[in-house]
């Protein structure tokens, strides 16, 4: 559920976004980016500390240690993903001279390690914003990933001091939020826009700071949808509506109702089939609305559901639950499909809108009445 | 198989005329749906724009315009909520 959009990209790698209450500051309470948050201390990821002309900074190697493994895996189940941030600031990545390139990103973690692992045998300066713990992608939507914190952060480094060459190269999906020519005026240095997954920085490099239209290009494979399937379930099973859902069952189970066992598996299914099934054979399923992948998966669990518990029904409460079953799940499914636009990488806002106007209406519809029919199978069975 | 959402809805705007060649909207776009046809830039497959507002934002002359935001259902809803 939360979720965001964007994936991101430290350059980038993807390391999945989500965004949701953590990500977008904007979206719940409030909080504004940067200010609250505490950071990992350089000293628990570091190697030890370079010399610069404008003092000592630390200095990172391009291979992660346990930490950083153990750190990159609770965040992707979901554990404490709105503080996995680094000290921003500047970091020496091997033994990097003045005419060393110079990489900017974000001072999420993953996106930290997502950029540092891809320069194996690189000596380089990282450049980290101060982004509030948030993705490359992420943050560059909100405008923390900008020529504002660019601007900032390059005077407070002294970077100046420490190159002599005046090129800044940026991940490409920092480009919603950093304008190049911007920065350009504001402090000087020509931004480049890098590929859009850090495994192509060397290749990026080796071709003379250019990019192939490939290395350009977003994607949403298999793999990268995988990823995004924990962090989907970890947010359900954290919101309030699964939590009043569960108690309610529970409560069914302890009263005895006839057909509870049944409606739990068949709701813990229908969740599935929207957050984890529809995620990840997306290609593969008809229909272009997020909603109607959910649902058609919905439809496909409704039906087992419903043999399952005796097809055809028998007697009014029978026929009440079938038409529960095959109403409300896909509803669910529908809905918790939908959500995944925020993970996707290539639906636009007025997509989404134009999506929540055909389908929200039609989803309360189905749930409503599917929630009716329940009550009714419950009263007739007894 | 490329994955798409919708079709005609983006409210990507681009006016040739403005267009100095520099190519960075086709550098930024994730989604190549900006091309260099030349000296000028043009718009391969609108519907595949997702509305990031990378190219806007980079076009120092004006000629790209794009309502930026992003395509989540959730945040639309808690936008909702809020307000």
């Amino acid at each position: 559920m939360p979720l965001a959009k964007f994936p991101s990209a430290a350059g980038l790698d993807k390391e999945s976004c989500s965004c949701g209450p953590d990500c977008c500051p904007g979206t719940k309470g409030g909080e504004t980016a940067g200010v609250f948050r505490r950071h990992i201390d350089p000293v628990r990821f570091a190697s030890g500390r370079r010399m610069t002309a404008v003092g000592e900074i630390p200095l990172v190697g391009a291979r992660l240690g346990f930490r950083d493994r153990w750190g990159a895996l609770r965040v992707r189940l979901g554990i404490g993903r709105g503080r996995y941030a680094v000290a921003p600031g500047l970091y020496a990545l091997g033994s990097p001279d003045p005419w060393s390139p110079v990489f900017v990103t974000a001072n999420y973690k993953l996106s930290f390690d997502a950029l540092r692992t891809k320069l194996p045998g690189i000596d380089a300066w990282i450049l980290v914003l101060d982004t509030g713990g948030i993705n490359v992608w992420c943050a560059a939507g909100k405008g923390t990933f900008g020529a504002d914190e660019v601007a900032g952060r390059l005077e407070a480094s002294g970077l100046k001091k420490i190159v002599f060459h005046r090129t800044l190269i940026l991940p490409q999906l920092g480009a919603p939020g950093a304008s190049a020519p911007e920065i350009a005026r504001r402090t000087g240095f020509r931004a480049v826009f890098g590929p859009v997954r850090a495994a192509d920085l060397k290749a990026f490099l080796d071709a003379g700071m250019t990019a192939a239209p490939e290395m350009r290009r977003v994607r949403f494979s298999l793999r990268d949808r995988l990823i995004l399937v924990p962090m989907e379930l970890a947010g359900i099973v954290r919101s309030r509506s699964f939590l009043a859902g569960l108690g309610l069952w529970l409560a069914a189970m302890i009263a005895g109702i006839r057909g509870a066992p049944l409606a739990g598996a068949a709701g813990a299914g229908a969740i599935l089939a929207g957050a984890a099934a529809t995620p990840v054979l997306l290609p593969w399923i008809p229909g272009r609305m997020f909603a109607t992948k959910g649902a058609i998966l919905g439809v496909l669990w409704a039906s087992a559901v419903c043999l399952i518990g005796g097809f055809p029904p028998a007697g009014p409460a029978g026929l009440a639950a079938t038409a529960a079953a095959l109403l409300f799940l896909p509803a669910l499914s529908a809905f918790l499909a939908m959500n995944f636009t925020g993970s996707s990488t290539f639906t636009s806002l007025s997509g989404v809108v134009a999506e929540m106007r055909a389908a929200v209406p039609v989803m309360l519809t189905a749930a409503g009445l599917g929630l009716a029919a329940a009550v009714l199978a419950a009263v007739a069975g007894g | 198989m490329p994955l798409r959402h919708l079709k005609n809805v983006t409210t990507l705007k681009y006016d040739s005329r403005k267009c100095a060649g520099c190519g960075l909207c086709a550098a930024v776009c994730p989604h190549g749906v900006f091309e260099m046809n030349g000296r000028t830039a043009a718009v391969t497959d609108r519907d595949r724009c997702m509305e990031c507002g990378a190219c806007a934002r980079n076009c120092a002359f004006g000629a790209i315009s794009v309502r930026a935001g992003v395509g989540c259902a959730s945040a639309v809803l808690w936008s909702l909520r809020r307000s």
